[in-house]
């Protein structure tokens, strides 16, 4: 009988540190900043408790956060796309081929274990003025003068796909190693094209992988502050650079906490939606 | 017809991943005096000036420090849950799985913010010791995921025929469940390394003022301006970030060869 009750408590003492971790460092913490978006920021700097809804109503109300919102949505989507398209024929290369598999993803995993701001900030000495493109276009004389390449919503989105596509592709990779090669096979010797069976078969089979992927390129991507920070101009600030202005800059907590808010309810919708149709569980196959 | 077609778009794609980390290792080495294009000759100089500048130095030194401390305390307390997880039938499995892993699923940002708002209120104020909290919740999960996976496929029967033959459940973990773990027990600890080094988004939040590491150092010079030096760091934390995952996976192959 005691053996058994030390059996029964063995677990829960293997797990307390972690949770306990978790939950004070985490759980707690964020439900005080619902709390805290409750709070008003006064003017000789101290944060009065208490129940106002001041921020919430700057923040739904004034369209200038809704704005960086849906601009910040629209990043995340296109970015989203470029990768899928990027990423999924990629994906399909290295599943099937029949070279060094290995090779090939290790090559893949080698710029994910790169300094993410190093990755973010090499595309100014691509793009910049005195960067490689814009060097090479004047020695070929193609230009007279150096193109202003940089600063725009166009190298944000170029960041975020060098950023999160090895994100994708190795979700996508997962899923299309997992499906039975003979069925294209079958599929074909039943009469349709390479490019039917593709359609039909492989794609609907992959589509697990293509939305874990999708998920987590959307997830990143739409948190995001620094990479606008580095490549964007003054006017392509994403939600998360408000949420830092807020906090850091400003040090208007209440209203960061509300911003913040703001996000994870996006974003946790999204993921709720997402778990209602694939299950949590292929999310973990891509992230280990 | 349609698959050159696919290898030529993969190709495509490796060489859009890799072409920025060429450029900065080639623009390292060069001798032109703005260290920008074009490139005027081969030179060790921006390496040399990297050496002298002591804000990187200090921040090197920051980095390395937190990452390490992170590593030990996010894999200290990952094996033990995994073990819980893979080793004991526990009711609220599911629920706790992903309350482990929900750092990932939170938004690095509110992350950041709510953990410096919550300590800010319990008196913790900006610190070195905030700093190391904010990276071992975010690096947790990671260690979770790889320790549990390779928990999964190490078999029970090890630790119940070395229990049968008189070793205590404690015994057992450490002579036989821990060395057969070994490899996963590395891997989550580089894993959880590398991600505190190379964490910027929570780090700027969290960070008193006079400590840096090594991005937001990067960071802080990339406002004022592209410095050459800034690539010469970069081409050192692309060897290491390179080599130190390289240099890991040997190491697990040569112990878990050594166990065979």
């Amino acid at each position: 009988m005691a053996r058994e009750t030390r059996e029964a408590r063995q677990p829960w003492l293997l797990l307390s540190p972690a949770l306990a971790t978790i939950f004070f460092l985490l759980v707690v913490p964020v439900l005080f900043v619902v709390v805290y978006s409750f709070w008003l920021r006064t003017a000789n700097g101290s944060d009065q408790p208490g129940f106002y809804l001041t921020n919430w109503i700057e923040v739904v109300t004034d369209p200038f956060y809704r704005d960086i919102l849906f601009n910040t949505l629209k990043i995340a989507a296109v970015t989203t796309l470029l990768c899928a398209v990027l990423g999924y024929p990629t994906a399909y290369f290295i599943a099937r081929s029949r070279g060094n598999k290995a090779m090939l993803l290790m090559f893949l995993m080698l710029p994910f274990w790169i300094s993410y701001i190093i990755r973010t900030m090499s595309w100014i000495n691509i793009l910049g003025v005195s960067g490689a493109l814009n060097s090479m276009l004047l020695a070929l004389g193609i230009i007279e003068t150096p193109l202003q390449l940089l600063y725009n919503e166009a190298t944000v989105i170029l960041g975020l796909v060098h950023f999160l596509l090895p994100f994708m592709i190795l979700n996508i990779y997962v899923s299309v190693e997992g499906i039975d090669e003979t069925l294209e096979d079958a599929a074909c010797s039943l009469g349709s094209t390479r490019w039917q069976s593709f359609l039909e078969v492989t794609l609907p089979l992959s589509l697990p992988g293509l939305a874990a992927g999708g998920l987590l390129c959307f997830v990143l991507a739409a948190g995001t502050y620094i990479t606008p920070l580095v490549l964007g101009g003054p006017r392509d600030a994403m939600f998360a650079n408000l949420v830092f202005e807020a906090i850091i800059t400003q040090l208007d907590w209440p209203l960061g906490s509300a911003l913040s808010l703001v996000l994870v309810a996006v974003l946790g919708t999204l993921v709720f939606v997402y778990n209602r149709f694939f299950g949590m569980a292929q999310l973990m196959k891509g992230l280990s | 017809m349609g698959w050159s077609i696919i290898r030529a778009w993969t190709a495509a794609v490796y060489l859009f991943m890799f072409l920025p980390v060429v450029v900065v290792v080639l623009l390292s080495f060069n001798d032109n005096q703005f260290g920008s294009f074009p490139i005027t000759g081969f030179s060790f100089r921006w390496f040399i000036e990297l050496w002298q500048n002591d804000a990187i130095l200090r921040a090197f030194k920051t980095s390395i420090v937190l990452g390490t401390l992170t590593a030990l305390i996010s894999t200290f307390l990952g094996v033990l849950a995994s073990l819980a997880l893979v080793r004991y039938k526990i009711p609220g499995r599911d629920l706790i799985s992903t309350l482990l892993i929900a750092p990932v699923l939170v938004p690095e940002v509110v992350l950041a913010v709510a953990l410096l708002l919550f300590l800010n209120f319990l008196s913790f104020h900006k610190s070195f010791f905030l700093l190391l909290l904010g990276h071992v919740i975010f690096t947790l999960p990671f260690v979770v995921l790889v320790v549990q996976a390779r928990l999964v496929s190490i078999r029970r029967d090890y630790e119940e025929a070395a229990m049968s033959l008189g070793a205590n459940p404690v015994q057992a973990f450490f002579q036989i469940t821990l060395p057969l773990l070994a490899p996963a027990v590395f891997a989550g600890m580089l894993f959880a390394f590398t991600i505190s080094f190379d964490d910027i988004t929570g780090t700027l939040f969290w960070k008193p003022g006079g400590i840096e590491t090594v991005p937001t150092q990067i960071f802080s010079m990339l406002r004022n301006s592209i410095s050459p030096e800034i690539n010469a760091l970069g081409s050192i934390m692309i060897i290491l970030t390179v080599g130190l995952p390289l240099i890991g996976v040997g190491i697990a192959r040569r112990i878990a060869m050594k166990q065979q």
